[in-house]
């Protein structure tokens, strides 16, 4: 089964075309990886996914909801879809505890004390439960975004979309991340990652989508469109980042 | 000549000072919170309204700023019962309500453009970020925008509501008994004007301090995350 199926997606900013013809499915527990450099539009598909972008053309099914940006509709979507930011995006006013019971209590209309127990269970999968009561000035880059990862999760998503969430990491907090995200892949969770990060696109995903262009330029597993680029640009890119 | 200072005169009446001082901390209070409201409400419709709706914000925030409050206030002193009176209502409001209306609406527009510019600056990734989770457009304001833009121009709202209580004195002029009033009465009752005038004064002087120190006290409990110190480990 499917848990995300995108068919002829196009999108522009005004003039500029900026994603061009995408097709592609994911299976449920896939992780797939965009790549590409700054500019490519793998951010912006990204957020095509849970509807921060609008789409011109094309159909978006994800999680079963088919994209519809009438706005109940789109949160319903936006219920089963996580999303993970380059810039953690906490809220500065909440407690790491309030943040991640907030859309739970008012989405999902859980009570406060279930809010608090899977608050917990959450912070305990990013391995930051003693932070519970900390405010989010309070902790590091890498923790606030294990925060954000652990936000997301208190929904309980069907899909996850990570935007870029190590980019603005110093080298040696992208580690404790990117080994979240690790363990979430391993445990089943579909996910859309745009990273930078090779390593973790070589050893984590089942499947890589080189972008060039708002185009997909190469797509295939990591073990062959790593050893065997086809297309000039990727193999350009791949010598880019080494 | 000598000049003698009596403030026993004064002291007499301390039952009108003390009526006064009631009068105006009721008002000022009371002004205070409906404006605040109608601040959060106008600052909403100037950041997210329709277009009809911005401009007739933006039309009520500038008639108020750009004329003075005195006339505001005859205008609702003498106009609106006027007015209730031409569409067939038999009431006459009182010039208490009068007055609370008037400076409600007074402080509503100081209070807007405000409130707008805390809410401007809220990073639009912490409204994608409460979109993302699937967060209502109202609850995204009540509980993500509008907590931090409130902490970011605290200080010059609490600025404004001070003056805005000592703005409350312009009101004696529709006969309110505040404290400007009650400091009027007690001079013409006793003739010791610069007496009556000087403990009234100090009093304003002491409700501005307690009120600024009321305000610091009150961002400790409603905004703590401001005083938290960072500590990364």
């Amino acid at each position: 089964m499917s848990i995300i199926k995108i068919n002829n997606l196009s999108k522009s900013f005004g003039n500029l075309e900026v994603l061009y013809n995408i097709s592609f499915e994911l299976e449920a527990g896939e992780s797939l990886v965009l790549l590409g450099r700054s500019g490519s539009g793998k951010s912006t598909l990204l957020r095509c996914l849970n509807g921060l972008e609008r789409v011109n053309t094309g159909d978006i099914t994800v999680a079963g909801h088919k994209m519809d940006y009438e706005s109940s509709k789109l949160r319903l979507l936006r219920n089963d879809v996580g999303i993970v930011f380059q810039q953690y995006n906490l809220f500065p006013h909440l407690t790491v505890a309030a943040n991640i019971a907030l859309a739970p209590r008012l989405v999902r209309k859980v009570s406060k004390s279930d809010a608090l127990t899977l608050a917990k269970e959450v912070l305990g999968q990013v391995g930051l439960l003693e932070k519970i009561d900390a405010y989010p000035s309070q902790l590091s880059g890498g923790q606030q975004q294990r925060v954000a990862i652990a936000r997301s999760l208190a929904m309980k998503p069907k899909v996850m979309l990570f935007d870029e969430v190590t980019s603005a990491l110093d080298p040696e907090l992208t580690g404790e991340v990117l080994d979240v995200m690790e363990k979430l892949a391993k445990s089943g969770m579909a996910m859309v990652v745009v990273t930078h990060e090779m390593a973790f696109a070589k050893k984590v995903s089942d499947r890589v989508i080189f972008l060039h262009n708002g185009r997909i330029t190469e797509t295939g597993n990591p073990d062959e469109i790593f050893s065997s680029p086809k297309t000039p640009e990727f193999k350009t890119f791949l010598g880019a980042v080494g | 000549m000598d000049i003698v200072f009596q403030f026993g005169p004064v002291f007499k009446r301390m039952d009108l000072i003390i009526d006064g001082v009631t009068m105006t901390i009721q008002v000022a209070l009371l002004s205070t919170f409906l404006g605040f409201l109608i601040g959060i409400i106008c600052a909403r419709i100037r950041i997210e309204g329709s277009k009809k709706a911005k401009f007739v914000v933006a039309c009520y925030v500038e008639f108020i700023r750009n004329t003075p409050f005195l006339v505001q206030l005859f205008m609702f002193a003498f106009g609106l019962p006027q007015f209730v009176a031409l569409l067939g209502f038999n009431i006459r409001p009182s010039p208490y309500y009068l007055a609370i209306i008037a400076l409600s609406i007074n402080l509503g527009a100081y209070s807007t453009e405000i409130i707008r510019a805390g809410l401007e600056a809220i990073p639009k990734s912490q409204i994608e970020a409460a979109q993302g989770l699937a967060l209502t457009p109202f609850q995204i304001f009540s509980r993500i925008s509008l907590p931090p833009a409130i902490a970011k121009v605290y200080p010059a709202l609490s600025s404004q509501f001070i003056l805005h209580m000592l703005g409350t004195s312009v009101i004696s002029t529709i006969s309110v008994q505040e404290l400007t009033l009650s400091a009027g009465r007690i001079q013409s009752e006793t003739f010791r004007a610069f007496e009556s005038y000087f403990i009234v004064t100090a009093i304003y002087f002491a409700l501005a301090i307690a009120f600024r120190i009321i305000f610091k006290l009150a961002a400790r409990f409603a905004l703590p995350w401001l005083h938290k110190t960072t500590n990364r480990s």
